[in-house]
């Protein structure tokens, strides 16, 4: 593993500048916007990316709150697969899809959560789901930290205005306040039963995800229509460009998670052995 | 022009700065790893 992760540094490095390139050369210009529409290619990736990261912390956390109990678990593990048979379903049957969803991502959509979710528990003990958890809750929030900073960046030269209090915009800054304040109660509590209690707090903040996703169909908003899915059209060279800098995106948050892993299960073996050196001699801590 | 460049530069800096934070709280715990293979 020690030769892999030199190899992903490299790639990523490599990767991360071709999408740059390609992002602020290789791209075309918008012809209303001019060149700050560029901002879109690590705008949207990062917000992308955070997603993603949310989603597997929510995944995370429902397993560290449900492994404890075998029925429960048994419970999750067949809705995780009803939710999956569900989706592969709904991509045939129903017609028309609400907008904003097309057959083919309904159904990788309803397959990728079960993947995901059977993946991490094959690969990860409960102890690990909650190092995992906090891991990419603090990276996504770096992620959403970028999408809220570019987004206003953006905004001034073409709006007019730094921010509004928008649909899209709250609900992303309030996702972006769940998850300071999950991290914080993770920092700060010293309760046993801070694991469980900052669990139960990311189920509830990634009910948030769909409704940051889906604002720009359900309201109307300022923000801009979306680009792919739902109706939306991109140029098909701005479209390669804007995967290549979410993959680049990817393999970066992968890497940084990796180590932030890697960080979180050392530290806590690290405070075991304190603990139990505390525990051996009291009066040499106190 | 400015506001892109500002925008990609402060990706960049919230990203090294997150870094920066990693490497500082690798650091720490090396030093409490040393001191307690010291005891």
């Amino acid at each position: 593993m020690k030769r892999v992760f030199p190899i992903l540094g490299l790639l990523t490095a490599v990767l991360l500048s071709y999408a740059l390139y390609e992002a602020l050369v290789a791209a075309p210009t918008e012809q209303t916007m001019g060149n700050v529409q560029r901002i879109f290619y690590y705008h949207v990736p990062s917000a992308w990316t955070a997603f993603l990261l949310f989603f597997i912390n929510f995944v995370c956390s429902i397993q560290y709150l449900v492994r404890p109990n075998p029925v429960a678990d048994k419970l999750t593990n067949w809705t995780v697969i009803a939710i999956a048979i569900a989706a592969c379903i709904a991509a045939f049957v129903i017609r028309p899809l609400p907008e904003g969803m097309e057959p083919s991502s309904v159904a990788t959509t309803g397959l990728a959560i079960a993947g995901l979710y059977f993946l991490i528990k094959k690969c990860f003990s409960q102890t690990r789901t909650d190092a995992l958890a906090v891991v990419t809750a603090e990276v996504g929030v770096v992620f959403c930290t970028v999408v809220l900073v570019t987004g206003p960046l953006w905004a001034r030269p073409v709006w007019g205005i730094w921010w509004t209090w928008d649909v899209r915009l709250t609900s992303t800054l309030v996702l972006w306040l769940i998850y300071i304040s999950y991290l914080m109660l993770r920092r700060f509590s010293t309760s046993g039963q801070t694991p469980v209690l900052a669990a139960a707090l990311a189920v509830f903040g990634a009910l948030d995800v769909p409704l940051v996703y889906f604002s720009i169909w359900i309201f109307r908003t300022q923000h801009p229509q979306p680009v792919i899915g739902g109706g939306g059209s991109i140029d098909p060279r701005m479209l390669h460009v804007l995967l290549i800098n979410w993959l680049a995106f990817l393999f970066f948050a992968g890497l940084v998670c990796w180590s932030r892993y890697r960080l979180e299960i050392l530290q806590r073996e690290v405070e075991e052995t304190q603990a139990l050196e505390a525990m051996l001699e009291p009066g040499s801590r106190r | 022009m400015n506001f892109l460049y500002a925008a990609y530069a402060a990706t960049w800096i919230i990203h090294i700065v997150y870094l920066g934070t990693l490497v500082r709280r690798y650091q720490r715990l090396s030093r409490e790893i040393d001191e307690l293979k010291k005891k």
